[in-house]
């Protein structure tokens, strides 16, 4: 039940790997990694989730407070690779209409 | 057709680390009883939200987590309580529903979706106040808008599982 986070960043455009549970507890190393990111300049941010299988409202929060962010720097913020577990989530609450968000494709061209 | 009722229960410190063991456990309950994937999805989803409440709300200090998962026929009733003194009841039903698309982005609200997933996620949900708050919900088996296993073959199907 660990979240693992890797980062990598060239200029303003950053890709960031996530994988693991996010959770209260997991939330907070989350944010701690992805706030700087998106409180840059202009930043351009996208969050891969694939390595995600579980997500609650302690972690939509979060994304909900990146997106705020990118959009106060004149950014941008992407989520791909989602889950169809995850990707309800973002759905049920709304959050997909407010965030861009890409789900997972199926095997194929990968 | 028997009546078949069992009770899991458990209390866990009310801390952000224990979510985790709650919702391993609920998984495992939730598989034995007979719910689909989905289902146990939804659940594992509606019961940390509830212990994420407690563990954000309810105490200032320490405190615990108290569980019960009531398994009847036709549902599970799944009941999450703290005895905090904290929070407040009003307060906590006041926001309830999904981000509105036309709403500007540097006024959405970055909590509140808790409660909000809890009755999407669960059939049947209700706040209890005593010295704490308690969350009640039910989740039936095979949820298809028409009868809870009434007709008698989805009953017979649940109980394969058991």
């Amino acid at each position: 039940m660990n979240l693992d986070v890797k980062t990598e960043t060239l200029g303003n455009e950053t890709k960031m790997f996530v994988s693991g549970e996010i959770d209260a507890y997991t939330a907070p190393q989350l944010k701690e990694a992805l706030m700087p990111l998106v409180e840059k300049q202009e930043p351009a941010v996208t969050v891969d989730l694939r390595g995600v299988d579980y997500i609650d409202s302690t972690g939509l929060g979060i994304f909900v407070g990146a997106l705020k962010s990118t959009d106060q720097n004149n950014g941008t913020l992407r989520l791909v690779s989602l889950n169809e577990r995850v990707k309800r989530l973002f759905s049920i609450t709304g959050l997909d209409e407010v965030i861009d968000i890409e789900e997972r494709r199926e095997s194929a061209g990968k | 057709m028997t009546v078949y009722e069992e009770l899991i229960e458990m209390k866990v410190p009310a801390k952000p680390e224990y979510v985790g063991v709650v919702r391993l456990t609920v998984s495992g309950v939730a598989n034995r009883v007979g719910y689909t994937y989905d289902e146990i999805e939804d659940i594992k989803v509606a019961i940390a939200e509830a212990c994420t409440n407690v563990v954000d709300h309810a105490y200032d200090d320490e405190g615990l987590i108290s569980l019960q998962f009531h398994v009847h026929d036709q549902f599970v009733e799944f009941k999450i309580a703290d005895d905090g003194t904290n929070v407040d009841v009003e307060e906590l039903k006041k926001y309830r529903g999904p981000i509105q698309p036309d709403e500007p982005i540097q006024k959405l609200n970055e909590g509140g979706l808790g409660l909000f997933l809890i009755e999407t996620l669960m059939d049947d949900v209700e706040i209890r106040k005593n010295k704490g708050v308690a969350i009640v919900m039910k989740k039936y088996f095979q949820k298809d808008g028409v009868a809870h296993g009434t007709n008698g073959i989805e009953t017979e199907t649940i109980n394969k599982h058991r």
